[in-house]
């Protein structure tokens, strides 16, 4: 036992579950914790500019690197700042932690303060219950240990998520005697790891007889770094992969049985393979509305067998003959060991045949280097410029559906999207995060010009605290997916997409005393990036495209799968 | 209320702040109406029960209960079974009194009801009821002539027949 503030219990925590960045932004109610942190060693704070940016940052570093982000703010209007960037870690199952300084529990005279509209009260725990996989508001300065513990242990087990803690401003300061250790304190929480092997065997049944399975690989596979077993699952089976944007990257998009990804601009060849199967085997994934389209068609013909650690994502969007809760590396490499010897391998099978025809027919690959400068072959052209362990982050819109569709992930945690909440300005500050975590590798982020103006704030951010990564806007002045679904779904009335008067990013870049470059020709771009990689600032290359150019195919809404439409 | 259709969740919870904000959260994000929800302390300290009753079809309520599961602090949760659990309701009802004729005829109904008389005015009675949703509304409609001044109902709470619980020691 040692007798310290509540701030000090928090640091020390902090330091015991091995953090070594924050990112963060101070303000009056977290005050006591940034004064010890005041000469810490072993914690690096990086201080964001935005408190969206901080969150999104750590989801970034979390992402990249399979260890938790944390990020750090004040109260009131730090705290609800951080929503956005802790929504979007629920939505993508990403274990961050977010804490926030709140206004003391009690004021002068002992009066309660917390709960009168103090000066920066936000009810944060409200706000962020339905948000967070739990929430904290440590009461005592002793409790503090177990809470930090406990709170990393849940962001990080079963299906990871954000974790909030508010830390009122006199528990920050008042002292006691602290007691550290490995204690948790959640005794109805119990994540199922192991499998059921009853409903593995049935599972071992169906595929053993299968003459077309296909896997769906979503951001489940990455999480629980399945890649290995994904592998060997699909070369038992001899089944072709697909993957959710989420699960992009979880299966070399190289390889022979990569069909790349499904849902409303899915490849192709992804969405056509889907509706021929027989058997589904879907690893972690919740079968999202924007991977699945309408239900009724998705997958009509195949018996469904469904691995997801999240028992509550099981039957909740579809029904399947076989669910399986379980972690998918284990329950990929005991479905495996249940298969082997059941199965002959046969790889010049008729499905085999078929998947490698429909890759060669559907696939929208780029046949020959266009004149213009279309996004595709920029994209195209980009992963022969970046090296293999590169680390993409993307923003949201037409950038990151071209992304999804041709530029190739080829390892697990290089390619970081915003899959479930779709934000806008998650992209840089997630690459920020990215770089932090992963220093020797490569972060680009491949950015629409609308987007990156929402989170741009933090070139401040990269160039003071070196932290150099690539962003490449593709700058078509406008908003580009929604004018896309006006031109396709409204008959082309565009309201209030056109961006006007978009900033010169190239000067937007030197002001904050980053490099800018424009790339008018696909020359321009191969010897920006070439300069951005070897560069030890952070570089943003502005790429003036068409702003009629569409994510094409594309599956209306509420339309299925195989109903997409548009030349590509 | 139907009571074919209702189903009863029984939820044991930490007795802590905010879980029943966490719950009610669950039901309203989703839409389900929450017909009755009781909550209580239980024969641990530091356990709550709650008894949810919903009118909901069996995927809705398997979603509930799945998603009940999900949350940190709810340590157990069941769909008592039907027909293999006891229910009770308690109705708190002040009816007015125009007479003394009336006064005796309600006196007697509450005898029939196996209630009690628990406050008494020159033109009113407070009655208690105790029972199945059922034996309330049964009641009240025939205080209805009378007329219902004010009514409070506590809502469904229940446990499962026989020696079976669900504990956190389970
Ligand atoms: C924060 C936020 N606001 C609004 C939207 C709705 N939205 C989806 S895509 C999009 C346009 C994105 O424009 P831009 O970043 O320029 O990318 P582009 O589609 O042109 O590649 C908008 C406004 C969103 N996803 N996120």
């Amino acid at each position: 036992m040692t007798k310290m503030s509540g701030a000090q219990a928090l640091l020390e925590s902090l330091e015991r579950q091995n953090v070594d960045v924050i990112f963060g932004i101070l303000g009056g109610a977290i005050l006591p914790v940034y004064d010890a942190l005041w000469g810490n060693k072993k914690i690096r704070h990086i201080l964001s500019r935005h408190e969206q940016g901080a969150a999104h940052a750590a989801e970034g570093y979390a992402r990249a690197s399979g260890r938790v982000g944390v990020c750090m703010a004040t109260s009131g209007p730090g705290a609800t700042n951080l929503v956005t960037g802790i929504a979007n870690a629920y939505m993508d199952s990403s274990p961050i932690i977010a804490l926030t300084g709140q206004v003391p529990t009690v004021g002068v005279n002992s009066s309660y303060m917390i709960g009168r509209d103090a000066f920066q009260e936000a009810d944060i725990i409200g706000i962020t219950t339905p948000i967070t996989k739990y929430n904290y508001q440590p009461r005592t300065v002793a409790e503090i240990p177990i809470v930090v513990n406990t709170a990393f242990y849940i962001a990080t087990t079963g299906r990871p998520g954000p974790v909030l803690i508010d830390l009122p401003k006199n528990v920050q300061v008042e002292t006691a005697e602290v007691e550290f250790t490995n204690k948790i304190d959640a005794r109805g929480y119990k994540p199922v790891i192991e499998p059921d092997l009853a409903k593995i065997s049935e599972a071992a049944k169906l595929l053993a007889k299968a003459e077309k399975p296909i896997i769906l690989a979503g951001g489940g596979v990455i999480i629980s770094n399945a890649s290995d077993e994904l592998m060997q699952m699909s070369d038992l089976l001899m089944a072709p992969v697909a993957t959710t944007l989420m699960g992009k990257g979880s299966f070399p998009e190289c390889h022979p049985l990569s069909v790349g990804g499904i849902g409303m601009h899915g490849n192709p060849a992804a969405n056509k393979l889907m509706g021929e199967a027989d058997v589904l085997l879907a690893v972690g994934t919740r079968f999202s509305d924007r991977a699945t389209a309408n239900l009724d068609t998705f997958c009509p013909d195949a018996k469904k067998i469904h691995i997801d650690i999240d028992a509550a994502e099981i039957g909740k969007n579809i029904e399947v003959d076989v669910p399986i809760v379980g972690d998918a590396k284990t329950s990929l490499k005991i479905l495996h060991a249940a298969l082997t010897n059941k199965l002959h391998k046969n790889e010049g099978s008729a499905w085999t045949k078929r998947v490698k025809e429909a890759k060669d027919q559907l696939s929208p690959l780029l046949k020959e280097m266009p004149k213009d400068l279309l996004p595709k072959a920029l994209l195209t052209e980009l992963r022969k410029l970046l090296p293999e362990n590169t680390i993409v982050t993307t923003e949201v819109g037409q950038n990151q559906m071209w992304s999804a569709l041709y530029f190739k992930a080829l390892k697990p945690r290089t390619f970081i999207s915003s899959g479930g909440l779709g934000t806008m300005g998650f992209g840089f500050p997630a690459a920020l995060g990215a770089k932090v975590a992963c220093p020797d590798r490569p972060v680009v982020d491949i950015a629409g010009d609308g987007s990156f103006i929402m989170t741009e704030q933090e070139l401040a951010c990269s160039v003071t605290e070196n932290i150099p990564v690539t962003v490449i806007v593709l700058n078509n002045s406008v908003l580009g997916m929604v004018a896309q679904w006006q031109r396709m779904l409204y008959k082309r009335r565009y309201m209030a997409v056109n961006l006007g008067k978009t900033p010169d990013f190239v000067k937007l870049a030197e002001a904050y005393g980053a490099q800018g470059f424009r790339a008018r020709s696909i020359e321009e771009f191969q010897k920006a990036v070439k300069t951005a990689l070897k560069s030890k600032v952070t570089t943003v290359i502005d790429v003036p495209i068409g702003s009629e150019e569409d994510v094409v195919p594309f599956v209306p809404p509420g339309c299925g799968l195989p109903q997409q439409r548009g030349d590509y | 209320m139907e009571v074919e259709k209702t189903k009863i969740i029984s939820v044991l919870v930490e007795n802590k702040p905010g879980v029943l904000h966490s719950v009610a959260n669950l039901f309203r994000r989703r839409n389900f109406n929450i017909e009755s929800i009781t909550v209580g302390p239980t024969e641990q300290k530091d356990l709550a029960r709650m008894t949810i009753t919903v009118n909901e079809d069996e995927k809705t309520i398997d979603q509930v209960i799945k998603q009940l599961a999900k949350l940190i602090d709810v340590i157990k949760v069941e769909e008592l079974e039907h027909g293999n659990f006891v229910m009770r309701e308690l109705a708190l009802i002040k009816v007015s009194v125009p007479s003394p004729k009336e006064r005796s005829d309600i006196i007697n109904c509450v005898e029939v009801f196996r209630g009690r008389v628990i406050d008494v005015s020159t033109d009113s009675l407070t009655v208690e009821i105790t029972g199945t949703p059922d034996k309330i509304d049964a009641f009240l409609n025939l205080m209805k002539t009378s007329g219902v001044i004010e009514l409070a109902r506590t809502g469904i709470t229940a446990l499962a027949r026989g020696a079976k619980s669900i504990r956190i020691d389970e």
